[in-house]
């Protein structure tokens, strides 16, 4: 990436003994996106934002703001927006001296602040609640105070640590949407955290993955759901169904899998070994094509299946099938395309060639 | 139905209140508002000094009433082998000293029947009944109700002619004993405050058993004794006490250290003594302070000072608050510890109302100087309730 805002090379956190929180990361955030950290708790994602924050120094490496090395700079002195899961807002402060805050301690004078805290409020469609304590207001607006808290002084980059995760789903898909169109109107860079991958996907211009203190795959929320690089990744990220495997052949951009429940199928060698490792096969639930038919009837490289449970969730019906012996494939159907057996009836799957990806098996990598 | 059992089941422990420990200090501070010792002795004397101006002599009929009461008190006296006008002397002797010799002397020289008028007769005994003020030390003592004890606390006299006017200097002494136990339990806030910070922040934000065994470490003086402690401060202090010996041995001073018996020590054992009640509502407020509050404000770029003063400190205001009003309320009724420690001119109030209880036997003093300690204790509560607010104590 040409002149990205923030660059992390080589940076690593560990705390003592045992393996480092962040190990050896790279990272470029390029301006005016908004980069998503997606993991699990203990992914290193927050570990990582607290380095750039200042509230943790790496190990090792170098950060650098605008080509600056601000890794052994005070958190104070970095001029980063921070948006916490609490808010973190001051609770004895009203909510325009909140806002006002950074402004006051970078000594703007009183007419300016006033009016830079009318706009930041504004923008967060709060005008009229300057005088309020934060107390007195809703968790997504105490949430919407801490960001115009995080913007109002026109940092370079906004970090948000989990901002949502304290809020209702109604409330918290509103606020990724308000988020969201912030950040395409003021075109600020932002780095945003999350465990929550649907949140990851609604908001984001890239997503790192994070797993086990590495960026397992850092890209666009699109490429990330359709070509996902490893099996860690292709789970965690959206639904997929994983098939324990062993591969029996393979060239250099497909291989044939032996499922561990008995069919042999093709998938997409993206990340996978040579013939007789172990692997898994992901496929999307969505790409699971089922029918009442017979399996010859279906077409080429069609499976035979037991419908073993379905549910119906309105637009979709969910599906799960028995595969082989006692593999089992879980389905999505969209509501209105015909009759299905009963439970307990014979029915037959196919996916699209493309669909389905073959990993290395998590398991046997660590 | 459930809050009348409530308050029927804490009915026994206000009426034991009641009767051991509000009953008994109202009876004790009534005695600093009232007058009873001279009324019972001179009856028919402060009946007739009730109407009577103080700006002259009182008339003859004041004069025969006196001798009649004297007369009276003097058989009475002799028969019950009581000293009740050993008692009324004493109490006219703090309005106007002279009083003591006078009285006796006095009610001795009457008892034999005389011609003539009692003025002239009581004037001749001593020139003292020709003076206004030895009348109106009387009126003033005649009760029920008085203001001489509550006067004389604050340094304050009423003349005969009911004007008030400051205590002549040599009997000036309360302002200055009340500004002296003020200051010192000022000092010993400070210090208190000072020293209890950094402990308090270590104690909460240290986890696990380290932080226990601190908190255990600060509370282990609240299982000792006062008097034990304020001792111990004594055998470490005095001239020939363990620091001094410390010092000299190791070459450091050559004569012993005056330690004792001065302002020093009796603020490094109150501050010793006082400590734990700062530390724990300052570890409370710090455990309830969110730790990315701090955070929040570096990262909007806020230096460490001003973390400090804009943020840290506001929030921990009720802490502070708790803990300076508990440890300046406590010094400012501090007794043991400046009479053993302290010289004549570090004495605090409480030690002036145990002086006039036990020693001077003027129980009205005793309890006007109490009620100007409840005074003072009460305005700094008032203060800080007017400045911090009482919720926010409740908070921390």
């Amino acid at each position: 990436m040409a002149d990205p805002l923030v660059r992390f090379e080589g940076v690593r956190k560990s705390y003592g003994a045992g393996p480092a929180a962040v190990q050896s990361l790279d990272l470029d955030i390029a301006r005016g996106e908004l980069l998503t950290l997606l993991g699990p708790s203990g992914s290193g994602k927050t570990t990582t934002l607290m380095m750039l924050a200042g509230f943790e120094l790496p190990s090792a490496g170098r950060i650098l703001l605008e080509g600056r090395d601000i890794a052994r700079l005070p958190p104070h002195r970095r001029g980063v927006g921070v948006v916490f899961q609490s808010y973190a807002l001051f609770p004895h402060m009203s909510v325009a001296e909140n806002v006002a805050f950074p402004l006051s301690v970078r000594g703007v004078a009183k007419a300016a602040q006033a009016d830079r805290v009318r706009r930041a409020l504004a923008m967060v469609r709060l005008e009229s609640y300057g005088e309020r304590r934060p107390a007195q207001l809703s968790g997504g607006q105490q949430q919407r105070v801490a960001l115009a808290r995080a913007l109002v002084f026109e940092p370079p980059i906004v970090l948000l640590d989990e901002p949502l995760g304290a809020l209702d789903k109604a409330l918290r898909e509103e606020m990724q949407l308000e988020i969201r169109h912030l950040h395409q109107r003021l075109g600020v860079t932002m780095m945003y955290v999350t465990h929550d991958q649907a949140e990851a996907l609604t908001l984001s211009d890239r997503i790192a993955v994070f797993e086990g203190g590495r960026i397992r795959q850092c890209a666009d929320p699109r490429r990330l759901y359709d070509r996902p690089a490893d099996a860690f990744v292709a789970g965690f990220v959206g639904e997929n169904n994983l098939l324990p495997g062993r591969i029996e052949a393979r060239d250099a951009e497909s291989c044939e899998v032996r499922l561990a429940c008995g069919p042999v199928v093709r998938a997409e060698a993206v990340d996978a070994g040579g013939p007789g490792e172990g692997c898994l096969v992901a496929i999307r639930p969505e790409r699971v094509a089922v029918a009442g038919v017979t399996a010859a009837e279906l077409g080429e490289g069609a499976l035979p299946a037991t419908v073993l449970e379905a549910i119906f969730l309105g637009d979709h019906v969910r599906l799960r099938l028995g595969l082989g012996d006692g593999g089992e494939v879980v389905a999505k159907r969209p509501a209105g395309l015909g009759a299905l057996p009963e439970p307990g009836g014979a029915a037959a799957i196919a996916w699209p060639e493309g669909a389905a990806f073959a990993f290395r098996d998590a398991g046997a990598r660590v | 139905m459930r809050r009348a059992s409530a308050a029927l089941l804490t009915a026994p422990l206000l009426l034991f209140l009641l009767v051991t420990f509000v009953a008994p200090i109202a009876a004790f501070l009534w005695r600093g508002v009232t007058d009873t010792e001279v009324a019972p002795v001179l009856p028919r004397t402060a009946a007739a000094l009730s109407a009577w101006d103080g700006r002259a002599l009182p008339d003859e009929a004041a004069f025969a009433a006196l001798v009649e009461d004297l007369r009276a008190a003097r058989a009475r006296d002799r028969q019950a082998g009581g000293g009740s006008i050993a008692r009324a002397a004493a109490r006219l002797n703090a309005d106007k000293p002279g009083f003591r010799g006078l009285l006796p002397m006095t009610a001795r020289r009457v008892e034999a029947p005389f011609d003539g008028a009692a003025r002239a007769v009581l004037i001749t005994i001593s020139e003292e009944w020709g003076e206004v003020e030895t009348w109106g030390a009387i009126a003033r003592a005649a009760g029920p109700l008085s203001s001489f004890h509550a006067l004389t606390a604050l340094d304050l006299r009423q003349d005969a002619a009911g004007a008030i006017r400051a205590a002549p200097e040599d009997q000036s002494v309360f302002r200055a004993v009340l500004l002296r136990s003020l200051w010192i339990s000022l000092l010993v806030t400070a210090a208190c405050l000072l020293l209890a910070w950094p402990i308090a922040w270590l104690i909460a934000t240290t986890r696990g058993a380290a932080g226990i065994l601190l908190l255990a470490a600060v509370m282990l003086p609240f299982w000792i004794s006062l008097v034990v402690r304020t001792a111990a401060w004594m055998v470490l202090l005095q001239r020939e006490g363990v620091v001094n010996a410390a010092l000299a041995a190791t070459g450091i001073v050559d004569a012993p250290l005056p330690l004792m018996m001065n302002r020093f020590a009796v603020v490094l054992a109150m501050v010793h003594i006082l400590l734990p009640f700062m530390v724990l509502p300052l570890v409370a407020a710090f455990r309830a302070l969110d730790p990315r509050l701090p955070r929040a404000a570096a990262s909007l770029g806020a230096p460490p000072w001003r973390v400090f003063l804009r943020v840290t400190l506001p929030l921990c205001l009720p802490g502070i608050g708790a803990g300076c009003l508990l440890v300046f309320i406590q010094a400012l009724g501090f007794y043991v510890t400046p009479a053993l420690l302290g010289g004549p001119n570090d004495q605090m109030l409480a030690w002036f109302v145990g002086f006039y209880a036990t020693r001077s036997v003027n129980w009205g003093l005793a309890a006007a100087l109490s009620i100007l300690l409840l005074v003072a204790v009460g305005l700094c509560v008032a203060l800080y309730g007017r400045l911090a607010g009482f919720r926010r104590l409740g908070a921390a």
